[in-house]
Formats: C-alpha cells, structure tokens, sequence
C-alpha cells in the first residue's frame, strides 16, 4: 500500500513540471528527424534513387534497414531515458524536497523503491515516444519510397518490445546514479559525458585493438544495442572492425538489468540512507 | 479531532565527527499547550528536531512520538505534521501540486490539499508556482504541508521567519488554537521574544544540551528585580550606589541595579546629592535570563519535575575556542561554524 502510494506520489512530482514533456519532446524531434533523415537516406541509397558513391557508403540491403531505423529509438535516444531517471533522484537533492519526502515516507527502502515502480511507468511513456518518432516517421518514409516497413513480422514487435525494456532499464540506471552521484549538475554532464563521448570512443578503440572488444560488449551502450538486437552504431562499425562480437539479446539484457541493479543497491547504501539535514 | 501525542527525547546525542550537535538531550513535550524550543543558532534545535522525525539518526538515544519512533508511525503525515525549512519547494510546480505530491504519499484525498491551502490563506494562489512566491508565502505553504493530514502533533522549525508582522500575529493565534484543540505544538525560535506570546512551555537548548524545562513563569521567577537609573555624573552616581552595597552593572542607557527597587536607588541618590536624569524599574527580563542560561553562566538548574534526566549543572566557559567548536551544529558545521545571531 505505502508503496503504491509512494511511486503514486512521485508519478506526481514527474508529471507537475515540465521537464517530463521537454525532456519528451526534445526525444520527439530528435529521434524523430534522425529516424527520418536516415530511412530516407538509407533507403534512397539501397533503391538506387542516390546514386552510391564513394567507397566508404555503407551499402545496406533494403530488407535490414528496418530494424536499424527502428532501434535508433534507443541506439540515439537512450540518453532520455537515463536523464528522466537521473533527474528523478537528483532533483530531491537540488531542491532540498527529500525533507517532505521522508516525512511523508519515512521508509528509506519504500521511498527508493516508489521511485524505481515510478521509473518504470516512465521508461514506458518515454519508449512510446521514441517508437512513436521512429517507427511512426521512420516506417512512413520507409514505405514512402516503397520499402517495406516489416511491421507485419512478429520479429520486428519482438524487437520494439525489447526496446521498450531497455527504456525502462536505463530509467533504473539513471535512478542509482542519480542517488550515488546526488549533484544534479554533475550527474547529469557525467552521463552526457559517458553515453555521447567516453562509451563511443571505447567502443571505436575496441573495435581497432585486439583483445579489447571482448571487455567492450560489457559497456552499458553494447549491452543496450545487444538486448535491441540491431542498432545502427554496430551494422557500421562491426564489418569495418572485422566481426566484433555482442552479447545474445537476453545476455545483453541481463547485464543491463544488473548495472540498474548494482548503482541502485548502491545507491541506497552509500547515499540513499544518510542524514537529510 | 486528532489525538496529541507526547514527545519524548532520551538521551538523544548525535556527533558529526568531533562536534557534539547535540549532547544528551532529554525532553518531554506534552500536548494541549504550545511548547517553546528555544536556543541560539547552532545550539542544536534542528538537529534535534530531525532527529525526532528520522531524518537524522542519532548516535545514541531515542526520539519518540507517542512512544514510536517517526519511522514506525503507520500513518506519518496524519500523525506528525512538520514544516523544517522554507525552500524545500520545486520552483516550477505551483502549490497546489507540491501539496498533491504529498498527499498521494500519505494516502490522503486530493480535497486535503484545497483545505489545507484555505486554512493558510494560500487558496488564491493554489495554482501559482512557487517559485514566485515570497518567503512569507513559501512558511505558509510549509505550514500548509504540516496540515495536510490533520495531525496531532505539530513540528515547526522557525515557523516566523519571512512572516510579516501581521503573519505573526495570524501564526500565533493559529498554533494557540490548535494546543487549545488538544494537539501537541513545538516550535522552535532562536528569539525568546518571538515565541514568549505564544508559548506556555519552554525548552532551552545550548551547545546541545538541555540548559531549562519549564513553564515560561517558571523562567520569570528566576529574574530578579532590576532597577535602571542613570545620572548626568555616573561616577558619583556609581559611587554613591557602591558604597551603599549594591551591585552595579554598565549599560548603554544607564547603570541596572540588580536587587534593588526604584525607591531605595532613588534614596540613595538623593542622600548622596546625585541628580538623577533617568530612574525605572525594568520588567521581567526574560530575555536576559535566557541569555544568561544560555552562556551557561547563571541559573544552571530550573525547578523542573517534568524533566527525566536533568542536565548537569555547567560550569561557566570562559574558553572562546571550546565555546566556537560546541556551537557548531548540522547547518553551522556545513559552513564555518559557531555562527551566531
């Protein structure tokens, strides 16, 4: 009961700001116009509308260009999710609310716990966003220039319910960082930080040197575009690095779930159970 | 109507590293009349006051309302209803919506929220946000929150601060009314004088510890009669009242005479041919008392039945670097300690 209530109270908080529809629009046109531009691109190039030039295009057969436009929704979009979950602890810090917030739900453990149930219902309503900006943009301009969309294959819903996992997975990492990092500002630049510029670079520099690329499909990034099954990152990369190997969907999936698990349970014990003072 | 509960701090003690916030701290608060918490910036109130609602916990000892700990009450917010400080506010949601926020934690209808925000005189601004609001109205929807689940017993940290004189008046007469109904009211003030109106009981805190449990006329009785006289020739006047045995103390507006009434003074002045430019006797000083308890230099034990463990009388200290360290508490630890008035 007090637990329903407390993930009831902080669906309250995210939704009386405006940060959620921001945060969901930004999603929206970002996503969606990458999503776009890349299903028209791709597939004017693959139908020979472009001519393909130079050596370097990347050729992608018609009928994988679906799954690769569809996961951009986490493949481009999964720093939304890891922010709305960052912000969801970090904002308690910033504006001193963990006061009300205890005295409301004085179990430590049940307050941390309404904000993860709370973060699943916003790694859903942020999944649906990005399925809407690039299976809803995406597939139309895909059938626009007389691709076929897949959205009739069971394969490919298998594929958009495994990216409305991994929204709701990273929301949970974004939770636990958010509660060990505490300082809004500082998280929220060490995960732009992380995701757009330290993770891509590992991974580029697995892909080069041996041996690496074993430890690289453990960063959160590979484990997420592994639990997805396609992303656009690795169908470039991984035949210029001559076959750097993912983990199975369910293993990525896996391992994602326990990096959620780890920052959170440390989380509560490293910061979440101190003094509010 | 809800119950009031008592209050009860036993040996409450909490350390931040070296410093001793608070240092033994025993108290009871009863319901039914307004309690004062009174003591200098530092000297531990909101220390203690978190202690008691769980979101500090305590080195050693136990606080307890109606005999459980904050973190065993079934129903928090329809039991204690506390209001620490006035920002803990998102500036982006408006008021009403802070309250929903917590009124969905604590189970409560959302109808809590309108009533509670009448009460504070807040109904017009309900839908603005608070980040607009004055601090004045930001201790109102702070109050507001405490209200949201019609509790019994009511903590306020420096509940006046940002009020305006006439928000003073209306929150004294608030917090008298909701003791009368029976509820247990503590309120924490650094100014005697602001909480002297509205509180019947009084606890003291200095450098942590409890330093006087009592009714405020139990404070009164301790002050002794002070005369203030001045004269255009001090040195006379001084000399005349020294050598009549009477201890003489220099203030800004003259010399206070403690032990001594207005008649005798005047006697003694006239006998020694001294022109007196001022002569009154100056009412209960309360504020002195409560200085001088919380220097630690006089009145060490009150006459105090109700206290479980009373304080150990204290020598006065006259080491300025001790007195800088045990001033420290939570707040003044965080910057740069012993911060005073």
């Amino acid at each position: 009961m007090t637990l329903v209530a407390a993930a009831r109270s902080e669906l309250t908080k995210q939704f009386t700001t405006s940060l959620w529809w921001v945060l969901a629009l930004v999603l929206l046109v970002y996503v969606g116009s990458t999503a776009g531009g890349l299903a028209g691109l791709f597939a004017a190039l693959s139908n020979g509308t472009l001519p393909a030039g130079g050596a370097n295009a990347p050729a992608i057969p018609a009928d994988a260009l679906p799954p690769i436009i569809y996961s951009l929704a986490t493949a481009v979009g999964y720093i939304f999710p890891l922010l709305i979950g960052t912000l969801l602890v970090t904002g308690e810090f910033r504006h001193k609310t963990l006061t009300p917030t205890f005295l409301a739900t004085p179990r430590r453990g049940v307050a941390l716990a309404g904000k993860v149930l709370a973060g699943v219902v916003m790694g859903l309503v942020f999944a649906v966003v990005a399925l809407v900006a690039t299976v809803g943009l995406g597939a139309a301009v895909l059938a626009l220039l007389g691709i076929d969309t897949q959205l009739g294959s069971a394969q490919t819903w298998a594929m958009l319910g495994r990216i409305v996992i991994a929204f709701v997975l990273w929301v949970l990492i974004g939770i636990g960082v958010g509660a060990l990092v505490r300082n809004q500002v500082a998280a929220v630049v060490g995960v732009i930080a992380f995701t757009q510029f330290v993770e891509p670079i590992l991974r580029t520099v697995a892909g080069f040197v041996e041996g690496v690329s074993g430890a690289a499909r453990f960063l959160p990034g590979a484990t997420s575009d592994a639990l997805v099954g396609a992303s656009f990152y690795s169908t470039l990369t991984v035949p210029a690095a001559g076959g750097a190997d993912t983990l199975e969907w369910w293993a990525g999936g896996l391992v994602l779930l326990a990096y959620a698990l780890v920052l959170i349970v440390l989380g509560y014990a490293v910061s979440w159970r101190r003094d509010v003072s | 109507m809800p119950d009031g509960h008592v209050l009860e701090f036993a040996g409450v003690t909490k350390r931040f590293g070296p410093v001793t916030a608070v240092d033994h701290f025993s108290a009871r608060v009863d319901p039914g009349v307004v309690t004062g918490f009174l003591g200098p910036n530092g000297a531990g109130k909101t220390t203690s006051l978190r202690i008691l609602l769980g979101l500090i916990t305590a080195t050693e000892g136990t606080a307890t309302i109606g005999g459980r700990r904050y973190s065993q009450l079934r129903q928090p917010l329809q039991t204690v209803g506390a209001a620490l400080e006035a920002s803990s506010f998102h500036p982006g949601r408006s008021a009403a919506n802070h309250l929903a926020v917590y009124a969905r934690a604590a189970g409560l209808p959302l109808s809590r929220v309108d009533e509670a925000l009448g009460t504070v005189g807040l109904a017009d601004v309900a839908g603005r946000k608070v980040g607009g609001f004055s601090l004045g109205m930001r201790q109102r929807l702070g109050l507001a929150y405490t209200l949201l689940g019609d509790p019994g017993v009511l903590v306020l940290d420096e509940p006046s601060n940002g009020l305006d004189p006439e928000g003073i008046k209306w929150m004294r007469g608030f917090l008298r009314e909701l003791a009368r109904q029976g509820r247990t009211v503590l309120v924490s003030s650094h100014l005697l004088t602001e909480i002297q109106q509205t509180a019947e009981a009084l606890l003291i805190i200095a450098r942590g510890r409890l330093v006087f449990q009592g009714t405020l006329a139990d404070l009164t009785a301790q002050d002794e009669q002070v005369a203030v006289v001045d004269a255009p020739d001090r040195a006379a006047l001084t000399a005349a009242l020294t050598a009549a045995g009477l201890d003489v103390e220099v203030l800004r507006s003259g010399l206070s005479v403690r032990g001594a009434d207005t008649v005798a003074v005047g006697a003694i002045a006239a006998a020694a041919g001294v022109a007196l430019s001022a002569l009154q006797r100056r009412g209960p000083a309360l504020e002195e008392v409560f200085l001088a308890l919380v220097d630690g230099a006089a009145h060490q034990s009150a006459p105090d039945p109700g206290t479980p463990d009373p304080p150990a009388p204290r020598e006065p200290d006259p080491d300025p670097a001790t007195d800088a360290d045990a001033d420290a508490d939570a707040d003044a630890h965080a910057t740069q300690g012993g911060e005073q008035r």
